[in-house]
């Protein structure tokens, strides 16, 4: 064995403990999820007789909070691209007049908290009828997605030669069906990148749910765990099984689309 | 994956001016190009530009329970101020906030750091590890809060049992149910989920950094440690700055870890200006004194944004 060949294998042990070390967390998570009847005392450390017993638990206690979540973050999702999109293609390509000062808004909504819009909206929900309403949480939901997908979107959006998008229109399209045919096919890796985050935004938002809600109507999941801690937990059996499924969607895009989510972090949050 | 801040491009140059009978139908199209954007900017300002203005009024207004039935939200100059400055939790809260944000950065940047430089070793499943250390920062913050109050429970959790095997505590240590140790904890908490943020941004800007400078530096008779420290860090200066800003700007502002892993005990030791502003306005429904603490925190982050507007600039101005 050479010797560069033995330091790269010690890398890769090492990058293994670092990844049990920072992912242990997430074990336990599973591991105290698939053992039924874990009382407050004793969980042990590896599952001896795995069951799926406590799933079912979760499922019948937040499996419509998980429906919930599901409906409010999808709602979200296409709320966020149906703006996202034309706003990022205008600000790319049309050069108007304003588009900075537009493109620095977006950056400025990074520092106003989360707390603070609650705060604003909450009142003219309340004058709106939107409290405890589908439409008044998905609508919430969209901001946390909606800067980011719009600074992704331009950034993609700038790289695409106008050339195209005229040629297109010299054949008879206009600036909508040029949109709709030429530019959202061309964007479709971008436009997957920012509908994921958007997702996995509303998807773990809790503030919107805790303070736009005063009733269980529109419960997401986030807000159905805390509240299941609330109380004086005697089955956190349960709550780790709710807990590993609210982590599905995140471990299902860290397979399906890992190549996009280093690019999209570091792209939507810098550029 | 680009990690530097892109320059603005500079809008393409306006189309030559129309002829003068044409004017109105350049106007048309310019109105046509707008409804591109409009749509996305009404909705920018109504769900932040709008909760903006409104927490500033708010703040100066008696808005209570009783507005909801009356609708009425009389303004009472600088009551609310005055009662959130006099209140002996504000400079807590304003103290604990500092607190956890620097312990936070730190924390995440340094591990974040050193993961990143590790990782850009060549070696067998370097980018599979990666890609699945995102995972505490993709989990929704309250899971992972849930988890973490569960692991450091002091009586039951993990820890404190891994660290009785090890001998290296003789009795539980109180990690979420002592005011001296929570704040730590949160703290503790929050690194480990901050740390792959770090990383990422900071490995990408590692490998923009060009091979050769490495290699002239190595040639120059530089270590490792000082190459890293002279050539290394220098050139990684950009993307630094940004990283801290925006973990900044998203740490000084986090509510759900705190809410479901101390929920802001015990005895007020984790309140933050966010679960300060929570409390009054969802709790105690003082809305208006919870928009004063609101509008501190945004001052906060405010100042941290121009910083951060200005390294952009700077950048752009590089060309960089």
């Amino acid at each position: 064995m050479t010797k560069s060949t033995r330091r790269s294998r010690l890398s890769t042990v090492l990058a293994l403990l670092i990844l049990a070390v920072m992912l242990f967390p997430v074990y336990w998570m599973i591991s105290t999820a698939l053992q039924p009847h874990s009382s407050i005392a004793s969980t042990a450390l590896v599952p001896t007789s795995p069951s799926l017993e406590n799933f079912r638990a979760a499922f019948e206690t937040q499996g419509g909070s998980l429906l919930t979540s599901l409906v409010v973050s999808l709602g979200a999702v296409v709320v966020c691209l149906a703006l996202a999109a034309p706003a990022a293609y205008g600000l790319a390509q049309f050069g108007l007049r304003g588009s900075r000062g537009i493109v620095f808004g977006t950056l400025i909504t990074q520092m106003v908290p989360g707390i603070v819009v609650a705060n604003a909206l909450y009142s003219a929900y309340a004058e709106l009828g939107l409290v405890n309403s589908y439409a008044g949480l998905i609508l919430a939901d969209a901001s946390l997605g909606l800067p980011f997908a719009i600074v992704l979107l331009r950034a993609f959006m700038v790289s695409i030669p106008s050339e195209v998008i005229e040629a297109a229109m010299v054949d008879g399209a206009n600036r909508f069906t040029a949109f709709v045919r030429i530019v959202l096919p061309m964007s479709r890796n971008a436009l997957i990148t920012a509908g994921l985050f958007a997702f996995l935004f509303a998807w773990a938002d809790f503030i919107f749910a805790l303070t736009l809600n005063t009733t269980d109507d529109v419960k997401p999941v986030t807000l159905g765990i805390y509240q299941f801690i609330g109380a004086h937990v005697s089955d956190w059996g349960a709550v780790m099984a709710t807990s590993v499924l609210s982590a599905i969607p995140a471990a299902i895009l860290l397979v399906v689309a890992q190549k996009y989510i280093a690019a999209g972090i570091s792209g939507g949050s810098i550029k | 994956m680009t990690t530097t801040v892109t320059p603005e491009r500079t809008p393409e140059p306006a189309p030559a001016p129309a002829p003068a009978g044409h004017r109105s139908s350049a106007r048309r199209r310019r109105v046509y190009q707008w409804l591109f954007v409009a749509p996305a900017v009404l909705y920018l300002l109504a769900f932040f530009g709008f909760p903006l203005v409104r927490n500033i009024l708010m703040s100066f207004q008696e808005y209570t329970p009783t507005t909801y039935f009356t609708g009425e939200a009389p303004f009472n100059g600088l009551d609310n101020w005055r009662a959130v400055f006099s209140n002996e939790l504000f400079g807590d809260a304003l103290w604990q906030t500092v607190l956890f944000t620097v312990g936070s950065l730190v924390g995440q940047f340094t591990i974040g750091l050193a993961l990143a430089v590790f990782f850009t070793r060549r070696f067998p499943l370097s980018g599979a590890v990666r890609a699945v250390l995102l995972l505490p920062w993709l989990v929704p913050m309250v899971v992972s809060a849930v988890v973490w109050r569960r692991i450091m429970d002091e009586d039951h959790g993990v820890l404190n049992s891994f660290l009785e095997t090890l001998g290296l505590s003789g009795g539980g240590v109180p990690w979420l149910s002592s005011p001296s140790v929570a704040l730590l904890s949160a703290v503790l908490v929050n690194i480990w989920i901050g740390i792959p943020f770090n990383m990422v941004i900071l490995y990408g800007g590692l490998q923009e950094i060009p091979r050769e400078v490495h290699e002239a530096a190595a040639l120059d008779g530089a270590g490792p440690w000082r190459t890293f420290r002279s050539v290394t860090l220098p050139m990684l200066r950009p993307v630094v700055t940004v990283v801290l800003v925006l973990g900044f700007m998203s740490t000084v502002k986090v509510l759900d870890l705190i809410l479901a892993l101390t929920g802001g005990g015990p005895a007020d030791s984790t309140q933050t200006l966010g679960t300060m502003t929570y409390q009054l306005s969802f709790l105690q429904l003082d809305f208006g004194q919870g928009a004063v603490v609101g509008n501190v925190l945004i001052l906060i982050s405010a100042v941290f944004a121009v910083l951060y507007l200005r390294v952009n600039r700077a950048n752009a101005g590089r060309g960089k």
